[in-house]
């Protein structure tokens, strides 16, 4: 039996009511999900599906309004929020780096705030840029304007990796970039997220980033879980919204 | 020309210094009082309204009517430079208060989520992540308050603080051009030497996207 990751428990979310009383629009509905440890779940869903909201709850920079979410089988509540957020890495669309701080300083940020020593640190950030495939030596010094939008995203990836994290929150991580680079990053991670073993939840509209980088792929409704199915059963599934997504993607294929 | 800067050179010299120092003094307080009462309004937006609001309105109350009305205020209206400098602050409260609060309030949420998610505290995300982007903005407002506060202070010399306006009010009452533009020249010198060094450094602050 896998150990649990992180645990949604009847996870609701109701956006703030307004000043005349009326009660706020509901982004989720009592979602129940378990993500073993160690493994890649892709959460999937039209924009608006609350995919982004249910991710953020993880490191708590949003609060469920009813149910809790436990993170290694504690309630993100019962922590206190700076050590929570240190354990966890985030990495969300490119513009995600500081504009002002080197790739060396951007990366070893986590670290910076910990209050390691410098050396410690530059030792950390060589080993964990080169784990998201930039040499240290080539890239430390530049800035993000310096990077190609791949570039800096090796670099927010390698921040999100240098606390050695256990949970990994990935929101869209690629969804700006050319399909090439794309590719290129999804074949990177692939290989990265063999080495580390992390609890990774990716969000992503890329069915194909979703059948390629994880174990594990549920679809979002309105708030809902609509289905919830290992990569291989998604293509041929006669889940109405499964069936509805993959149509989408492949109509270019199948007509 | 020359006896005119035989006779008044030297004068030219103290007012010039004079007026820097007033100029400089105010400029601190501002600094002092409106930097961290910008970044509070960021932390507590529902207060920005009316602080910012309040600090518009001194803006508008004429630089002569300020000094005259602060006059009979009892520890302010016993040194005329004292009451010059805390006039000052206040016409340069406005453009570092409203820069302050506008630059940290523009800074992309994006970056302060991040920040928020990499763990930062309030104080160091202010230190790390939302100052150092604002500079170049709060800078800007910097530039507007000291060239503004190098003008109006040329109005100080009405209630005998002193400062370039001195010759000036001195040139008009007795209808001498050439005194007039012995303050008029280096106060105008003043504020285009400190915009230029101002503007420099807020290029240099500015941080480069793309």
């Amino acid at each position: 039996m896998p150990t649990v990751g992180v645990e949604f428990a009847k996870v609701s979310y109701t956006l703030p009511g307004g000043a005349d009383g009326h009660t706020g629009r509901s982004l989720l509905h009592e979602v129940s999900l378990q993500l073993d440890a160690g493994t890649t779940t892709a959460l999937l869903g039209r924009s608006g599906a609350g995919k982004t909201t249910l991710l953020r709850m993880v490191n708590d920079l949003v609060s469920p309004t009813s149910g809790e979410v436990r993170v290694g089988g504690k309630a993100t509540r019962d922590y206190e929020t700076v050590p929570l957020r240190r354990s966890i890495g985030y990495v969300i669309q490119e513009t995600g780096l500081f504009p002002h701080m080197t790739a060396e300083r951007n990366a070893g940020m986590a670290l910076e705030l910990a209050g390691r020593p410098k050396a410690e640190i530059a030792t950390r950030v060589r080993e964990v840029l080169g784990l998201a495939g930039l040499d240290y030596n080539e890239f430390r010094e530049r800035y993000p304007w310096q990077l190609s939008g791949g570039q800096r995203q090796r670099v927010g990836l390698a921040r999100a990796l240098a606390t050695d994290p256990m949970v990994l929150l990935m929101d869209e991580p690629f969804g700006a970039l050319d399909p090439l680079t794309r590719a290129e990053m999804q074949t990177m991670l692939r290989g990265l997220l063999e080495k580390v073993g992390k609890t990774v939840l990716l969000v992503t509209h890329d069915l194909d980033e979703a059948l390629y980088l994880a174990q594990r792929v549920v679809f979002l409704s309105e708030g809902k879980v609509v289905a919830d199915l290992p990569p291989e059963e998604i293509v041929g599934s006669d889940n109405a919204y499964v069936r509805d997504y993959v149509s989408a993607v492949h109509r270019a294929v199948s007509a | 020309m020359m006896s005119f800067l035989h006779s008044y050179g030297w004068e030219v010299g103290r007012l010039t210094f004079e007026h820097l120092w007033l100029t400089a003094s105010a400029m601190l307080l501002a600094v002092g009082v409106g930097l961290p009462l910008g970044i509070l309004l960021t932390r507590r937006r529902r207060l920005a309204r009316p602080v910012i609001g309040f600090a518009n309105v001194m803006q508008t109350v004429p630089s002569l009517a300020l000094f005259g009305l602060l006059l009979p205020v009892p520890w302010l209206g016993e040194n005329a430079a004292r009451l010059a400098i805390v006039a000052l602050t206040g016409y340069a409260l406005l453009p570092i208060l409203r820069n302050t609060y506008v630059g940290i309030g523009n800074v992309d949420p994006e970056l302060i989520d991040v920040a928020n998610a990499l763990g930062m505290s309030n104080i160091q995300r202010l230190f790390k992540v939302e100052l150092p982007l604002a500079a170049s903005v709060i800078l800007a407002g910097l530039r507007t308050a000291t060239v503004t506060c190098v003008g109006v202070a040329t109005i100080a010399a009405a209630i005998g603080a002193g400062g370039l306006g001195e010759l000036i009010f001195r040139g008009v009452a007795s209808v001498d051009n050439g005194l007039v533009l012995a303050g008029a020249i280096p106060a105008a010198l003043l504020a285009l030497g400190a915009d230029a060094i101002l503007g420099w450094l807020e290029g240099r602050l500015s941080v480069r996207r793309s």
